[in-house]
């Protein structure tokens, strides 16, 4: 995973609350068996309306993605993430993100940055009177700069660390494996196996 | 100070603890499905690694598989993801339950039924709807790859621990009311974002009332009003639907299992960090008129207008959503015809589902010009209606008898609404799409599904 320290791009406002991921990308593209290749299924559905805020060309560039509330509800499929990586994005912001997204979003490396809706309103304004708006997210300093104004966010200090150093989950669990190890020693024989082969 | 059901089962699970940093929770059991999982295999097998506790991990096709018949699977790309499964299975030495296989099915509807599915577990899968698996007292989420990769490689994921909700339940479902109407009147009342960053416990007489079906049904739908989880505490009917299935404990082990699974309960001195309250007796037979599942209401109600919500994103979520579905404010919810009614999926595919809906279509016809289909949640509860006839009343009305999978609740396999189609569903989501492109989803009960299937519109088995 590359590390993330601080992200400057310009933004694509995305005008719409419960941004499911049906909608990010729907089904039909998650029969695929390998790890890239997902922007074209990218809100596929939306894509087909010329009006859509990907179609527009004063957007075109823009890595973080300003979202309503509740974006990435629904299913768990790590696709979404994928998708909007594969497409360009490093960032989203929205007021309130799904729990599996925002998870996966950590895990991939795309930041999922929680600001209250009235700076996402502002975002919002920023960058539709001037796509060119720069705007930093910085995971060290956790705030979102634009224009002169800056909007601090939360992240737990272990998700931060991870994030900046670029480390690998499984990596850093395996070095307990003697924890596990002694856990599993311990667990009553009462929980279930299944049958293998 | 006493502990929730959620922290006790935590608690036990934590394989280590560090200031600062997630806990290391240990995984009792990790389902598998064909969609979620491919890429997590090519990454163990990147780095070299193996699956820990293939032992702890079981699999099944259930998206991709066609349902109107076992062999032939017609897509090439659905050939090659449930291929990769097969492949993966046997190279890592993971259970699997392919097409055709007796146990076959969708993969929240198996576990229960094989009995993998116990109070005081942990349960992870990379799909959202693994909640449903709370409904017998156990901590159960979805996950993405990268965490399938994480437990098949170390049985265990790193987890900041939820706050903890209760929906305290009060009074009793009214007769003719079920647990469908219930979450879907609870997730209306509460909004999509309602239980984010939660674990839920559904608590009150009325979910003790309810079948362990009727408990998943409340858990399935957890994820569709945000919750990390949902839960009910284990009682004599979760135990009652245990015992003697092919993974449940046996002999002593039996004993001492109850012995701890009767310790799972909120102590009298927990506190939630969060609590939401419903009143059962009130409920009515419910139906979504939107794209996302908090967009419902009682069937008695005319579709509402947008102006009459006094937030702005939701009054502009209920004008997309009236204009998706081809709605107009004010029409009352019964006259809405439909074109196809769906009866299946992990939220309603499971036996006493398809006894509700049998019990109301039984003599009767389905509509002139309605499709439905009837698509049992695994090859066992198709077999299990079939030894009582069921599949004979379906038919015989009209209806579709198919076989076990997914099937139209997400448009994966051949079983999609076409652009404009409008479906009564008795499946967890009516998004855009969802059901197949331009497909609209109105999200019922399995009552409501089969009496609309019979009126053609929008209807419950009292209006017929």
């Amino acid at each position: 995973m590359q590390k993330f320290t601080v992200h400057t791009g310009t933004g694509v406002p995305l005008r719409r609350s419960n941004v499911d991921t049906d909608q990010i990308i729907p089904a039909v593209y998650l029969k695929r068996v390998t790890r890239n290749g997902f922007e074209d299924g990218l809100f596929s559905a939306w894509r087909n309306d010329p009006e859509f805020v990907l179609n527009n060309e004063s957007f075109a560039g823009g890595t973080v993605l300003v979202a309503g509330t509740d974006f990435g509800t629904g299913s768990s499929r790590e696709h979404a993430v994928w998708a909007l990586q594969d497409y360009g994005f490093k960032a989203v912001i929205a007021p309130r993100f799904g729990d599996i997204f925002r998870g996966n979003a950590l895990k991939g490396g795309l930041l999922p940055v929680q600001l209250p809706q009235d700076a996402v309103e502002t975002l919002w304004k920023l960058i539709e009177h001037d796509p060119s708006t720069q705007i930093a997210v910085d995971l060290v300093q956790r705030e979102v700069r634009a224009d002169g104004q800056s909007w601090s966010f939360e992240l737990d200090d272990f998700t931060r660390w991870r994030l900046m150093e670029g480390l690998d989950d499984i990596g850093l669990t395996l070095r307990h494996e003697a924890d596990i190890a002694a856990y599993e020693s311990g667990r009553p024989s009462f929980k279930p196996s299944i049958a293998t082969a | 100070m006493g502990r929730t059901l959620a922290e006790k089962i935590w608690d036990a699970h934590v394989v280590r603890s560090a200031e600062g940093e997630p806990d290391l929770l240990y995984i009792d059991l990790h389902l598998v499905h064909e969609v979620t999982s491919p890429q997590a295999f090519d990454g163990l097998r990147n780095a070299g690694r193996k699956v820990r506790r293939p032992d702890l991990t079981l699999a099944t096709e259930d998206h991709n598989t066609p349902t109107d018949n076992l062999v032939t699977i017609a897509d090439p790309v659905s050939r090659t993801q449930l291929e990769t499964l097969r492949r993966n299975a046997a190279e890592f030495g993971v259970p699997l339950h392919s097409l055709g296989a007796a146990e076959q099915g969708i993969v929240h509807v198996i576990g229960p039924q094989l009995g993998a599915t116990q109070p005081g577990m942990t349960i992870v899968c990379g799909d959202s709807h693994t909640s449903t698996h709370g409904a017998f007292g156990s901590i159960a989420f979805g996950i993405g790859t990268s965490e399938v990769e994480h437990v098949l490689a170390t049985q265990t994921l790193p987890q900041s621990k939820p706050k903890t909700m209760a929906v305290n339940v009060t009074g009793r479902l009214r007769p003719g009311v079920t647990a469908k109407d219930l979450i879907l009147a609870l997730i209306t009342q509460v909004g999509t974002g309602g239980g984010q960053g939660h674990i839920v416990e559904y608590r009150g007489e009325a979910i003790r009332d309810l079948s362990m079906e009727g408990r998943m049904t409340i858990c399935n739908m957890s994820i569709e009003w945000g919750a990390r989880a949902g839960m009910v505490a284990p009682d004599e009917t979760t135990f009652a639907y245990l015992k003697g299935r092919p993974n449940a404990p046996a002999g002593a082990d039996w004993d001492a299992a109850v012995e701890y699974w009767r310790s799972l309960v909120t102590d009298d001195d927990a506190t939630f960090d969060t609590e939401v309250t419903i009143d059962a007796s009130a409920v009515e037979p419910f139906v979504t008129w939107g794209t996302n599942p908090g967009q419902g209401a009682p069937l008695s109600a005319t579709v509402p207008d947008p102006a009459s919500f006094a937030d702005e994103a939701a009054r502009t979520a209920a004008e997309r959503a009236l204009t998706y579905m081809d709605l107009t404010a004010g029409t009352p919810l019964r006259d809405i015809g439909v074109d196809v009614v769906f009866l299946g999926s992990c939220t309603n595919g499971r036996l006493e589902d398809l006894r509700a809906a049998a019990e109301v279509i039984s003599g009767r016809q389905v509509a002139d010009g309605v499709r439905m289909l009837v698509v049992p949640g695994s090859a066992k509860v198709r077999a299990a209606a079939e030894a009582e006839g069921l599949h004979e009343v379906f038919t015989a009305a009209g209806a579709e008898w198919r076989f076990a999978g997914c099937s139209m609740c997400l448009g994966m396999n051949p079983d999609v609404l076409s652009p404009g189609q409008r479906s009564a569903s008795t499946s967890n989501r009516n998004f855009e799409g969802r059901q197949g492109r331009g497909g609209r989803t109105h999200l019922v009960s399995p009552a409501v599904a089969a009496a609309t299937a019979v009126a053609g519109h929008l209807a419950a088995p009292a209006d017929l």
